[in-house]
């Protein structure tokens, strides 16, 4: 169904909003688009309440570009910064409870597997340290003990960003923040091992220095999910105002935290492996028969 | 499994021809959800509960109900289940006291976000020193939140009122979540009669799309309650937004009445309406009323009952109505802080002549002596104790 919800019914496009007309004309549903193109077609998330200089506004931004099935996509996010830009995309967003996120995904992707078994609902959860790694660890450990086929990806930014920059679990060890006065005393959780060694079958880091990275990481994630199990990326994206980041500088961080804890890591299953050389065998095919 | 036809709600509830059966509170959950076409129920062990969702467990084993599984806690599995009915699955779970509590903060929850699920509430002592004993001061915290409760006194209740839970729920003048409580062990684990229609029909599957709310499923274009962002800004549209669909959520509460009267007979029950005192009591409590009461008429003595069937919406109205002539009012209830003497004392305009219990706690029984004293105190009988050593 998908394509049906979005498009405007006819006689209706004069009445509807410029912004929805444009979407549905020359925006992502139905088709794919490049990220590298960011600004020539109309995205799925423009406008965002977040900081200037937000790293975590421009992932989302990239995520949503990077989306290979908008039009059947469901959103889930929590308590935090990222919920502030996703519920103001053009993708249906689900925001609970406090870190309830990948308990209510494992519930919504069942509930949809049974209503449509032969149709493909890409159910995303998108959420910060403290919701996934903190308040909702034991609902996203479970979530990829289960197996559920979601993907979550954690918004990384060392910090309560929203709550006014208190320490959470993947704050590095020894920055002082509210509420760690003398400084964070134990280690930033190795949420990238824990995903690989709790059942996901694609499990990504990513510090978004490139956006042809980032999004081609996002489509794995999502492909993969779909038929394998849980996939799981984990994205450094700075929080510039906690952090004391000037905006020009956070480009130049996020390329100096690559280089240190941040490295580029994918890692994935061997028949999930198999499974994305031949989507994206298939899609080069398919591109290089759109440019003739 | 029988092949089940589906058949209305209304024949399944009212009309088809009822066999008796001796089981148990839990097993009389299950029966309703083997013929209430669930799609999905998850499933967190606590005592007393357990035993419930061990037998729907047994029913998606059989087919019955298409997925299940075991959550990691029960806040885990209450924000799993609202995640299923969001996506247009009809859902069902349960759990007791401390679970309870533990899921409240997604429980509260489901009714501002529309999930129209039945959940089952087997009562347990909570607070220290705990125990495992049916003490029912857990359905108080239930109260405030929009959800409809109702209180079975036994286990053909549970079997009716859950049945039932999933039709009302699911109503698109209601669409709220639906808890049946009981008492555990009393009810739960102890066997009773029951009247119910054949296993081989079942409730028609559920119609996400006949809702106030859609479901998020990509196939209908969500709500805006489900698109903008929450309403977490200090401005007065925040405050509107949140206040008017509250009172939404509490009118849809009171909604739910006329549909109680159609499937449940109504929200009270009253007997021997003409008494001077009443006993009102729901529960278990209610049955133990309705021995008390059947002791005084037995003794000659002018006491009635008033059986709350439904706590939310509350009968108000109702209650006065059957309060009218009283000349005193006694509330027995299983927990210490007499929620439910609260609540009767709310609706009358006399509440002078609401007796404070008797109340028994931590599990206790309640004895129909105990009641019988209260009686006869109201009445200005005097009879002598006797103890025997």
């Amino acid at each position: 169904m998908g394509l049906e919800y979005v498009r405007i019914s006819p006689g209706f496009e004069r009445y509807m909003p410029r912004d929805y007309v444009d979407l549905v004309k020359f925006g992502q549903f139905g088709k794919q688009v490049d990220v590298m193109q960011l600004g020539q077609f109309k995205e799925l998330v423009e406008e965002h309440p977040m900081c200037a200089g937000c790293y975590m506004a421009y992932f989302i931004r990239v995520f949503y570009a990077a989306l290979p099935n908008p039009e059947d996509t469901i959103v889930l996010g929590t308590a935090g910064c990222a919920r502030l830009a996703l519920s103001q995309a053009a993708v249906p967003f689900i925001y609970g409870n406090y870190g309830d996120t990948n308990a209510v995904a494992s519930g919504l992707k069942r509930a949809l597997t049974i209503r449509f078994p032969d149709k493909v609902k890409d159910v995303v959860v998108i959420a910060g340290d403290g919701g996934l790694m903190d308040i909702g660890f034991g609902m996203t450990m479970h979530s990829w003990f289960r197996g559920e086929k979601f993907t979550t990806i954690m918004v990384d930014n060392e910090v309560y960003g929203n709550t006014g920059g208190q320490e959470s679990g993947m704050s590095p060890k020894g920055v002082q923040l509210k509420m760690a006065p003398l400084g964070k005393k134990f280690d930033k959780i190795n949420a990238v091992e824990l995903a690989q060694v709790a059942g996901c079958v694609y499990v990504a880091r990513i510090s978004p220095t490139n956006p042809k990275r980032i999004a081609k990481v996002i489509r794995r994630a999502i492909y993969a999910a779909r038929e394998f199990g849980p996939t799981f990326i984990h994205a450094y994206t700075s929080c510039n105002i906690e952090y004391s980041i000037p905006t020009r500088e956070v480009l130049k961080d996020a390329r100096e935290r690559e280089k240190k804890d941040f490295k580029f890591y994918e890692w994935m299953t061997d028949e999930v492996k198999e499974y994305l050389e031949e989507i994206e065998r298939k899609e080069k095919e398919k591109a290089k028969q759109e440019v003739k | 499994m029988p092949d089940q036809r589906v058949v209305e709600p209304e024949y399944l509830l009212l009309e088809a021809p009822r066999e008796k059966k001796f089981i148990t509170g839990s097993q009389a959950f299950a029966e309703a959800v083997k013929r209430a076409n669930v799609d999905i129920a998850i499933a967190y062990p606590i005592t007393p509960q357990s035993e419930t969702m061990h037998l729907v467990g047994d029913l998606y084993a059989q087919g019955y109900v298409k997925d299940y599984y075991r959550a990691e806690e029960e806040y885990g599995a209450m924000s799993a289940i609202a995640g299923a009915v969001r996506g247009g699955a009809r859902a069902f779970t349960a759990t007791s006291g401390p679970g309870l509590l533990r899921g409240l903060e997604a429980i509260v929850s489901w009714p501002g976000h529309r999930i129209p699920v039945v959940l089952g509430v087997m009562t347990r002592v909570v607070n220290a020193p705990l125990s495992i004993q049916p003490d029912n001061i857990e359905i108080s915290y239930l109260l405030n939140a929009g959800l409809v409760v109702l209180h079975a006194e036994n286990q053909q209740d549970v079997f009716d009122f859950t049945l039932a839970g999933f039709v009302i729920s699911e109503k698109v003048d209601v669409y709220l979540p639906v808890v049946v409580a009981t008492e555990g062990f009393f009810v739960t684990h102890a066997k009773g009669y029951v009247q119910m229609p054949s296993e081989d029909m079942k409730l028609p599957p559920r119609d996400p799309y006949k809702a106030p709310v859609p479901p998020t499923d990509c196939e209908i274009p969500p709500a805006r309650i489900q698109r903008d962002a929450p309403v977490q800004k200090s401005n007065f549209m925040s405050y509107l937004i949140h206040a008017v669909w509250q009172q939404e959520v509490w009118s849809a509460n009171r909604r739910a009445m006329k549909w109680i009267y159609k499937y449940l007979g109504g929200p009270v029950e009253v007997v021997n309406p003409d008494a001077e005192v009443f006993i009102v009591a729901s529960g278990c409590a209610a049955a133990q009323g309705r021995e008390a009461q059947r002791y005084a008429e037995q003794e000659g003595l002018p006491v009635g009952l008033v059986k709350v069937k439904s706590l939310r919406p509350f009968p108000e109205k109702e209650v006065r109505e059957a309060l009218k002539n009283a000349k005193a009012v006694i509330v027995p209830e299983h927990n210490i802080v007499g929620w439910l003497a609260k609540e009767v004392k709310s609706v009358i305009p006399n509440s002078g002549i609401v007796i404070d219990g008797p109340r028994v706690y931590g599990g206790m029984t309640l004895p129909v002596e105990l009641i019988m004293e209260e009686i006869y105190k109201a009445l200005g009988i005097k009879k002598e104790k006797k103890t025997v050593v």
